[in-house]
């Protein structure tokens, strides 16, 4: 069935099977591989996206239920050659090490300001708890949240 | 992970959703937020020919006031109902269950409905609408019908819910001056609760949801009827796996899973003012 959604601004259409996952038409569809596949049971968060502004893991969404919705990936995020401030604090506090976690913790950390802007660090931390980061033990993810949030405050 | 294929169908309201159901009976699931059905799906537990998405049914997404209850929508997200000024003053323990359900992403997809129609005895969720003896209005082609929490939990993954009604709205009663306590028990964040425990005291009524302590949501009759004959929160918890019958698996043994429902049940009713 034809499914089309804009991504990052762009419009995305495609002929797809109603079991699509969404994370695969943003991979394999719309060729954006900034979102990663993790647990693919809706456990680990790396394939975090943004489904009308709100953050939700792209392996447990049909492609079909995004079906004319507005999706940003970590690609949607920075703006040319200007990276999001989270991009930027997690680039500052060195919020990451193998990189595998972090386009999804990305997209959870935004949206977790855009619902709380100026969060307390157990906000912080209960807010990234759907993200799971194997390498850096959380602190300097924790940190760099923080930072972005007072940048933006 | 890929589900087996299906064949899919929008309802835009709720008429062609029941209409839909109608039509393809046992054949069809019905998908909400998709938070509980995908990963059946996915795990290939769950494999319906016909899936009918009612995700985009707005009338069936709201928090309303009435006199003495709240009316929900089936389709309201975890999210609205853990931030909602109502649900926080007058049910304040449904947004305590309700916070605690997956992780903020789960909840910006979940909906209530969803979740009490799942049925599932791990689910953090039916606890408390046992808790607050909540009802539930169920639509089918002949009409509307109310169902009790207590009359709609059948067994595991199982409910009242007949192959063509559709869970429209969940109606909480308004207890303001209740005192409450949600109280989950897990290893990691964001996982299951190995037993969970719902706790209300509203004058002299008592309501305690357990989570994972049976093969369906159920409440602890035993414990309630102690505290409401006057026994204290040591005494009545005592009584928290009075007659059930919690599973053992590699989380927890029967034995813990009871052990673990009296610890948690005493804390929430002492957190309750017991």
């Amino acid at each position: 069935m034809k499914v089309s959604m804009t991504i990052n601004g762009t419009e995305v259409s495609a002929d797809v099977e109603p079991r699509t996952l969404l994370v695969h038409f943003i991979r394999e569809q719309a060729n954006l591989k900034g979102t990663n596949i993790g647990c693919d049971s809706s456990s680990c968060g790396a394939c975090t996206i943004h489904l009308n502004g709100e953050s939700v893991k792209s392996c447990t969404v049909f492609a079909v239920q995004a079906d004319e919705q507005e999706v940003t990936t970590i690609e949607g995020l920075a703006d040319g050659e200007t990276l999001h401030p989270m991009q930027e604090a997690f680039r500052d506090c060195h919020a990451l090490q193998c990189g595998y976690c972090t386009p999804g913790m990305v997209m959870a950390a935004v949206s977790l300001l855009d619902e709380v802007p100026t969060p307390t660090e157990l906000e912080v931390r209960e807010g990234l708890e759907g993200n799971l980061c194997r390498c850096t033990g959380y602190h300097n993810i924790v940190k760099a949240v923080l930072q972005a949030s007072g940048s933006k405050s | 992970m890929i589900p087996a294929a299906f064949d899919y169908q929008r309802a835009d309201s709720k008429e062609q959703a029941i209409s839909l159901l109608s039509e393809h009976g046992d054949e069809a699931k019905v998908l909400a937020g998709g938070h509980s059905l995908i990963p059946l799906m996915k795990y290939r537990l769950a494999a319906p020919g016909v899936v009918i998405d009612v995700g985009r049914i707005e009338e069936l997404s709201y928090v309303r006031e009435e006199d003495d209850y709240l009316a929900i929508g089936a389709l309201t997200r975890h999210r609205e109902i853990e931030t909602s000024d109502l649900v926080l003053t007058n049910s304040g323990l449904l947004a305590a269950a309700t916070k605690q359900v997956g992780d903020p992403q789960v909840r910006h997809r979940g909906t209530i409905g969803g979740a009490l129609a799942h049925g599932d005895p791990a689910s953090d969720i039916p606890s408390a609408v046992l808790a607050l003896r909540a009802s539930f209005i169920i639509q089918g082609p002949s009409g509307e019908r109310e169902v009790q929490a207590d009359d709609f939990f059948t067994g595991f993954l199982e409910t009242a819910l007949e192959s063509d009604e559709l869970l429209t709205e969940v109606r909480v009663p308004k207890l303001p001056n209740s005192t409450w306590s949600f109280q989950k028990f897990n290893r990691r964040a964001q996982d299951w609760a190995i037993v969970g425990a719902s706790v209300l005291i509203a004058d002299n009524q008592c309501g305690v949801g357990l989570v994972n302590m049976d093969s369906k949501p159920v409440r602890a009759l035993p414990l309630e009827q102690a505290i409401e004959s006057g026994a204290s929160a040591e005494e009545a918890s005592e009584l928290a796996a009075e007659g059930l019958e919690p599973p053992s698996d590699l989380n927890a043994s029967t034995e813990y899973r009871s052990h673990l429902a009296r610890v948690l049940t005493k804390r929430g009713l002492q957190e309750s003012g017991k």
